[in-house]
C-alpha cells in the first residue's frame, strides 16, 4: 500500500503537470494518440518478451515524433492524420495480444493498471520522471508559458518555440510509459485531462493551475486508492472516476462562467 | 550592407502547387516606414515571413540587419524583429495576463534559464502605460477586445526593442475607432523610435499617412512600387485591384486617405 501512496503521488503529479500543457495547448486528442503508442509499445515487449517499459518508450516517443510534424506542417488535417496514427497504435495493440500465448493477465494489467501491485523498481522510475519533469518545467519556465500560451508569437520572438513544443509532446510519452504500470494504458488519459481540465476552469494564473493541477491529481490518486481498498473496486476505474468528479465540481463552481457586472434592470411602467 | 537593413534578391516561395512569391527583390533602407498594399493572395504577409525567416525560400537570399538570413541565424535575427500579426482568435480561459504576455518580448533577450528581473517588469508597465493600456494589465489577454489586443501586441513587439518592425494587417476586423487609435500609434512609435517598419494592409483605408514608400503587391510580384503621391493614383489602385476604386482625399495632402 506504502509503494501504491507514492505511486499515486508520483504520478498525479507528473500526469497533471503534462496534462496543462496538453490542455492549454487544446492537443487533447494528441494526448490520446501517444497513450495508445505506449500501450502497443509495452504489448510488443510483454509479446516478444523484453521490457514492457522500453517497448512504451519506444512507441510513445516514435509516435510523438511523427505526431509533431504531422500536426505543424499541415499536409493532412491534423485531426485526419492523428486519428489514423492513433487506429493504428490500438490496431497493433490488439494484434500483440492476439499474438501473445497463454494467460494474458499481465496485458490485461497495462490495460486497466495495478497500483496496489506497483514494484519498487517501476516507482524508482516514475519518481524519476516526476523530478526530471519538474525540474525541466521550473528551468523552462518562461519558454514553457510561451509556448502553451502564444506559440506563433514565441516563435516570431525568437524563442526554440518547435524544440520547447516537440520537448512537451516527449515528456509526455515518457510521463504515459512511466504512469503505464500503475495507471493503465486506457485509463491514464484520463489522469492526465481531467486533473488539468478542472484546474483551467479556476484560475487564469499558470502557475496557480500547475499547483491546482497537482493537487488534484494526487487527490484523484489517493481518494481513489482509499475507495478501492474499502469498497472493493479497481483502484485504476476509481481513481479516474474521481477525477472526473473533481472536473465536475471545478466546472460548476468555476468563476470564469460567472457572469460580472450584470444586474437586470426592472421595466419601466 | 551601407544604410540597406533589409535585402531580398529573387525570392521565390512556394506552399505546395501555390507559389505565394515569384522573384521578389526589394531594398529596404534603414528608419525607412514602408507600406505594402495589394488584393488577398498577393503575397503581402509571404513577403513579411521571409523577412523574419518564419516563410521558407524555395530560391533567392535574404540578407536582415546585415546577416544573411539561414535556417541557423533565423532565430536569433527573429529577437531584433518586432512581428505583429492580426487579430487572432483567442480562448478567453487562457491562464496568462496582459503584462505576462508582453513579457514574453523581453523573453528571448532573457536567454535560457535567467527570469525576468525587476527592471524587466518596470520596462513591460512602462511600454503598457505609452500604449495606453496599464489599466489592464492584470486582466487575462483572452479578456480583450480586438483593439486592446492590438495594443498589447505592439507593446509585446516594442518591450523587444526591435529595430524593424513588421505589421502584417495589424488593423484587420478592427472598427474605425480602434483603427485609427492602433494607426495613431503606430505613427507615434515611428516618430519616437525611427524603426525601419513594414506595415501590410488591403485596405487603403488604413494605411498610415507616415507611409514614405508604397509597394503594390499582385500574384505573388512586387507589381510597382514608388511614393504614395504616385501610387495612391485612381489609375493605379483600380489595375492592381482589378476594380474600379476612387480616391476621395489625395494623400499629399490630406492626414487621412479616403478610398
Amino acid at each position: 500500500m506504502q509503494n501504491a501512496i507514492l505511486a499515486g503521488l508520483f504520478g498525479g503529479i507528473t500526469c497533471s503537470v503534462v496534462g496543462v500543457f496538453v490542455v492549454t495547448m487544446h492537443l487533447s486528442f494528441i494526448g490520446v494518440c501517444i497513450a495508445h503508442a505506449a500501450f502497443a509499445g509495452a504489448l510488443l515487449g510483454l509479446w516478444l518478451g523484453f521490457n514492457p517499459l522500453v517497448g512504451a518508450l519506444v512507441f510513445s516517443l516514435a509516435s510523438a515524433a511523427i505526431i509533431g510534424p504531422v500536426a505543424d506542417r499541415g499536409e493532412l488535417n491534423p485531426d485526419t492524420s492523428i486519428g489514423i496514427i492513433f487506429s493504428l497504435m490500438l490496431g497493433l495493440a490488439f494484434l500483440f495480444m492476439g499474438l501473445m500465448p497463454g494467460a494474458r493477465t499481465e496485458a490485461l494489467n497495462l490495460f486497466w493498471g495495478s497500483i496496489l501491485t506497483v514494484t519498487r523498481r517501476d516507482l524508482i522510475f516514475l519518481a524519476a520522471v516526476t523530478g526530471v519533469i519538474l525540474g525541466l518545467v521550473i528551468l523552462f519556465y518562461k519558454e514553457v508559458q510561451a509556448v502553451i500560451c502564444h506559440r506563433q508569437v514565441a516563435l516570431a520572438v525568437g524563442i526554440p518555440a518547435t524544440a520547447v513544443f516537440y520537448g512537451l509532446l516527449f515528456g509526455t510519452g515518457v510521463t504515459i510509459t512511466a504512469s503505464l504500470q500503475s495507471i493503465g494504458g486506457l485509463l491514464i488519459y484520463s489522469l492526465i485531462i481531467n486533473p488539468a481540465a478542472a484546474a483551467y476552469q479556476l484560475t487564469y494564473s499558470l502557475k496557480r493551475m500547475l499547483l491546482l493541477a497537482m493537487a488534484f491529481g494526487v487527490i484523484s490518486c489517493w481518494v481513489g486508492l482509499s475507495a478501492s481498498y474499502l469498497l472493493d473496486i479497481p483502484s485504476g476505474a476509481a481513481i479516474v472516476i474521481t477525477s472526473a468528479v473533481i472536473f465536475g465540481l471545478a466546472t460548476a463552481f468555476s468563476p470564469k462562467r460567472r457572469v460580472k457586472g450584470w444586474k437586470q434592470v426592472p421595466l419601466a411602467g | 550592407m551601407d544604410n540597406t537593413l533589409i535585402k531580398i534578391q529573387d525570392a521565390v516561395v512556394s506552399y505546395r502547387e501555390d507559389i505565394a512569391l515569384q522573384g521578389v527583390s526589394l531594398e529596404v533602407k534603414r528608419g525607412e516606414f514602408i507600406g505594402i498594399i495589394g488584393p488577398n493572395g498577393a503575397g503581402k504577409t509571404t513577403l513579411l515571413t521571409v523577412i523574419n525567416g518564419l516563410g521558407k525560400l524555395v530560391h533567392g537570399q535574404v540578407w536582415v540587419l546585415g546577416s544573411r538570413l539561414s535556417g541557423r541565424n533565423s532565430s536569433n535575427l527573429r529577437k531584433r524583429i518586432g512581428y505583429v500579426a492580426q487579430v487572432e482568435n483567442i480562448d478567453p480561459r487562457l491562464p496568462i495576463s496582459v503584462r505576462e504576455t508582453v513579457m514574453v518580448g523581453c523573453y528571448s533577450h532573457l536567454g535560457l534559464f535567467h527570469r525576468p528581473t525587476r527592471a524587466h517588469w518596470k520596462t513591460v508597465d512602462e511600454v503598457l502605460e505609452m500604449v495606453g493600456i496599464a489599466h489592464l494589465a492584470q486582466r487575462p489577454i483572452g479578456h480583450l477586445s480586438g483593439g486592446e489586443y492590438q495594443k498589447a501586441a505592439i507593446a509585446r513587439a516594442l518591450v523587444q526593442q526591435p529595430e524593424i518592425f513588421l505589421l502584417d494587417e495589424p488593423t484587420a476586423s478592427l472598427d474605425p475607432q480602434a483603427q485609427r487609435e492602433i494607426l495613431s500609434l503606430i505613427q507615434l512609435i515611428h516618430r519616437e523610435y525611427h524603426m525601419t517598419t513594414l506595415f501590410v494592409t488591403h485596405d487603403l483605408r488604413t494605411l498610415p499617412p507616415i507611409c514614405q514608400r508604397l509597394i503594390l503587391m499582385k500574384e505573388g510580384k512586387i507589381w510597382q512600387q514608388g511614393s504614395p503621391e504616385s501610387m495612391l493614383r485612381e489609375e493605379v489602385l483600380s489595375q492592381l485591384y482589378g476594380v474600379p476604386i476612387s480616391v476621395a482625399i489625395e494623400i499629399a495632402r490630406s492626414e487621412q486617405v479616403v478610398i
